[in-house]
């Protein structure tokens, strides 16, 4: 397995799609080759990094706002009237 | 059953106050994609207030088969998409603009990261880095690796929510993956010893 098939199935190895034998192949590449083993170390994390920690904030007060003005629309409306409408 | 089944029925019956609960519940979450897709912050605010509206008033087209919040992620990705076209003023806008259809990305820093490195910067200028990085990422890149792997959506919503084949997704996926990647190695990499020379 070259480096560039290794990528090709990089997606699938991580959602753990990959058939036996494939991935069999996947890992034994990984080991002999220390550049892709980063690739895989650094992607994982990078995924990680952005699934743990929040990029936009959202403040306390707007989020009061928000539902405020949410609540506030909703009043008087039945749910699920768009059919109605 | 899943503890919104209730609150939805809830909802239903008339009892607002378990739509609160839902918007409070998802706020966040609706925020962070509209934010991510529009790359507004003002649009990303009128987002959160007209998905939830739009979820209230459509609660009767809610099927239950799916998530709720599946359901709801889906109307506000919806709704964050029409207001980047507007925004783009009539300008064609796909998820394939900016989208190289070339053989895709080659990665080329090899240096490895310390295990944590996000524990070298503080929480703000973490945060920054961590925007500054996927804002650089071409829309139809952004969007794909928001909903598939911060929001943890399948690859199958997230095809059906942005209007994309299975395998234009999973081959945006790897590629938003390998650029982020490569983009953040920068950072990481200089935190965690001397810089290079």
């Amino acid at each position: 397995m070259t480096c560039k098939e290794f990528l090709a199935q990089l997606t699938d190895y991580f959602d753990g799609k990959l058939a036996a034998d494939l991935e069999a192949e996947v890992r034994t590449h990984m080991g002999k080759c220390g550049h892709c083993e980063v690739v895989v170390n650094t992607t994982r994390k990078t995924i990680e990094v952005y699934r743990n920690n929040e990029v936009y904030e959202i403040s306390p007060s707007l989020r009061e706002r928000l539902c405020a003005a949410i609540m506030s629309k909703c009043k008087g409306k039945k749910p699920g009237c768009s059919s109605e409408e | 059953m899943h503890p919104d089944v209730a609150l939805v029925a809830r909802v239903r019956d008339g009892d607002t106050q378990a739509f609160e609960q839902l918007v409070r519940q998802y706020d966040r979450q609706v925020f962070r994609i509209a934010q991510h897709i529009t790359q507004n912050r003002e649009d990303a605010e009128d987002i959160v207030q007209d998905a939830f509206l739009k979820a209230y008033e459509k609660l009767d087209q809610f099927q239950g088969n799916s998530k709720f919040s599946t359901w709801l992620i889906r109307i506000a990705v919806n709704e964050s998409l029409m207001r980047l076209r507007k925004r783009k003023n009539a300008r064609t806008v796909s998820m394939d603009e900016d989208v190289q259809t070339d053989e895709g990305f080659i990665p080329r820093d090899f240096a490895d990261w310390s295990p944590n490195p996000e524990q070298q910067f503080g929480q703000s200028e973490l945060a920054d880095i961590l925007r500054k990085t996927i804002q650089g990422l071409p829309e139809g890149f952004r969007s794909v690796f928001v909903l598939r792997d911060v929001e943890n959506l399948s690859t199958e919503e997230t095809a059906e929510m942005l209007g994309l084949s299975v395998p234009a997704v999973k081959s945006r996926l790897l590629r938003a993956r390998l650029q982020l990647r490569e983009r953040l190695s920068r950072h990481f990499k200089q935190a965690k010893g001397a810089p290079e020379k």
